[in-house]
């Protein structure tokens, strides 16, 4: 049994120019360890479908099951990172944001503080653990958004384009990072991005949005060895299927 | 040798910063010094009589002498007592409407109009409503401190909670975060830079009506009573040393009691920068 089903989902809203399909008939299956990305232009309604599957979102149509269970509400058994930087509590150090997770728990002071500290050693960040998140820079503050996600142990990490606000080294950086802390803990991960090239840096399958109605337009599975050479040839046939389904390759194929 | 640079150097920069001190201490003391040698002028030259215009020496005497006879502290005590718990009242109420009126529509719908419509109103305004239904004495003015001293404490806590992230509260509840304490490690640490303002509001709102009610409700003591009673008398030296002494209260108020707390807080925090 796939960990998760999302089965014919959909959401509606209105606005004044009428009624909206964010989402349409949005189904894929999801096994255990997978890496997921979701990619589509803006408006193709990739965040409105993560926010569902998070909880933030209640479906007009479908539903979601994870382990199967539905989704109804947020839960803890999803992590989720968001793209602003703004998502770590000012008022918490690095180490009590990604324990905040574990106190909801109830897990004692000791042991949530040593778990917490373990994450940070996994996003390489153990020497800023008494850090206010202001003394941060963005790609520091996003991975301790990430631990901190991490931290309670959620069977999926939901991640809303965690460093589209980042400048390209450090966004390189972040995903080699990201990349490593998924071969370790072999999280389940659904990644939303509108970046070809990350998606195909990532993911194990690839699925393709296109807006008016948000509709899962394919599903391609990306089979390069890991870690992956962006430069490769391999690599770059990957992006160029991507940018076609996407109606923003060169080649006329269409 | 290398040992004898760095001990010049750090030597140096504490010599720095010691001249940068004073920099600072005389460009703030500058003001006053000019006020000063003008307020001096015009008692010397006897611009009004000089028993309704002393000079600095007789004010700063008088100062002395009733302090070391205990009788400026005991004003001073009593003043302080009122305006903290006038100030007490007002903040454990102004937070609570504050933060209900953010949290819910009913209490928004309820309780805006009616704020919107006292607070603009001068705190004073109220003083003899509030002598003719609770008497004379301190439970009125401690009551009308607290009155008046909410109004700002709720504006700001009601501002401040709607101005909490929404992503705050997001990732708190994609963690585990029930109601209750969403509220407690979120919706209150977000809104607390403006929970802090709305009480230094609040508490310069207290002084103000306290300093007046204290004349009006006839109380035995007090600052505010002290400056009303010397004028009876025509001590203006007493008048200008209780006035003093409600500067110098403010300013340590402000200087050990806000700026601590902001400093240890929201500052910490970098919600708001020093």
């Amino acid at each position: 049994m796939p960990l998760i089903e999302v089965k014919d989902v959909s959401l509606a809203y209105d606005t004044p120019a009428g009624r909206v399909q964010g989402v349409l008939g949005a189904t894929f299956n999801m096994e255990e360890s997978e890496f997921l990305c979701l990619v589509g232009p803006s408006g193709c309604g990739k965040s409105t479908l993560l926010n569902i599957i998070a909880g933030f979102l209640t479906p007009t149509g479908g539903e979601i099951l994870i382990g199967g269970k539905k989704v109804s509400g947020h839960g803890m058994d999803r992590g989720v990172v968001f793209q602003d930087f703004a998502q770590l509590f000012p008022w918490r150090t690095a180490l009590g944001n990604v324990a905040f997770g574990l106190e909801m728990k109830g897990i004692g002071k000791e042991e949530r503080e040593e778990i917490a500290l373990q994450q940070l050693k996994l996003v390489k960040l153990e020497k800023f653990a008494n850090s206010y998140p202001h003394h941060l820079s963005g790609g520091m503050q996003q991975r301790v958004a990430i631990a901190r996600a991490l931290a309670y142990n959620p069977a999926v990490l939901l991640m809303d384009e965690p460093f589209a606000a980042l400048d390209a080294m450090t966004r390189d950086d972040m995903q080699r990072l990201l990349a490593d802390v998924w071969k370790t803990t072999g999280k389940t991960i659904i990644y939303v991005t509108h970046n070809v090239a990350e998606a195909v840096y990532l993911a194990d399958r690839v699925i393709v949005m296109t807006p008016h109605p948000g509709t899962v337009k394919a599903e391609i599975p990306i089979t390069l060895p890991r870690p992956r050479d962006p430069l490769s040839v391999e690599f770059l046939d990957h992006q160029k299927q991507l940018l076609n389904y996407l109606g923003q390759g060169t080649s006329k194929a269409a | 040798m290398q040992d004898a640079a760095v001990a010049t150097s750090t030597s140096e920069r504490a010599g720095v910063r010691l001249s940068e001190n004073l920099r600072v201490i005389g460009r703030n003391l500058f003001p006053f010094l000019v006020v000063a040698v003008i307020w001096e002028i015009i008692a010397r030259l006897e611009v009004f009589s000089r028993r309704l215009f002393p000079t600095l020496e007789e004010i700063f005497s008088s100062l002395y002498r009733l302090t070391v006879a205990g009788i400026l502290p005991m004003h001073a005590f009593e003043t302080v007592l009122r305006l903290l718990s006038g100030f007490a009242i007002a903040a454990v109420i102004g937070v609570t409407i504050g933060v209900l009126m953010a949290r819910s529509r009913r209490a928004e719908d309820i309780f805006l109009p009616l704020v919107s419509i006292l607070a603009p109103i001068p705190g004073l305004a109220y003083a003899p409503l509030f002598l003719l239904w609770f008497g004379l004495g301190n439970f009125p003015a401690v009551l009308l401190v607290g009155f008046v001293s909410m109004f700002p404490i709720i504006f700001n806590s009601w501002t401040g909670v709607k101005a909490v992230k929404e992503i705050w509260v997001r990732s708190a509840q994609a963690m585990g975060a029930d109601d209750k304490r969403l509220f407690r490690y979120v919706i209150l640490p977000g809104a607390l830079p403006y929970i802090l303002t709305g009480m230094r509001l609040g508490l310069a709102q207290a002084w103000r009506v306290l300093v007046a009610v204290e004349m009006l409700a006839a109380v035995p003591w007090g600052l505010g009573w002290l400056i009303f009673g010397a004028r009876e008398m025509l001590n203006t030296d007493v008048m200008m040393a209780g006035i003093l002494l409600i500067a110098v209260i403010g300013l340590l108020l402000e200087k050990l009691v806000f700026e601590k707390i902001e400093r240890y807080t929201v500052v910490r925090w970098g919600m708001i920068t020093a």
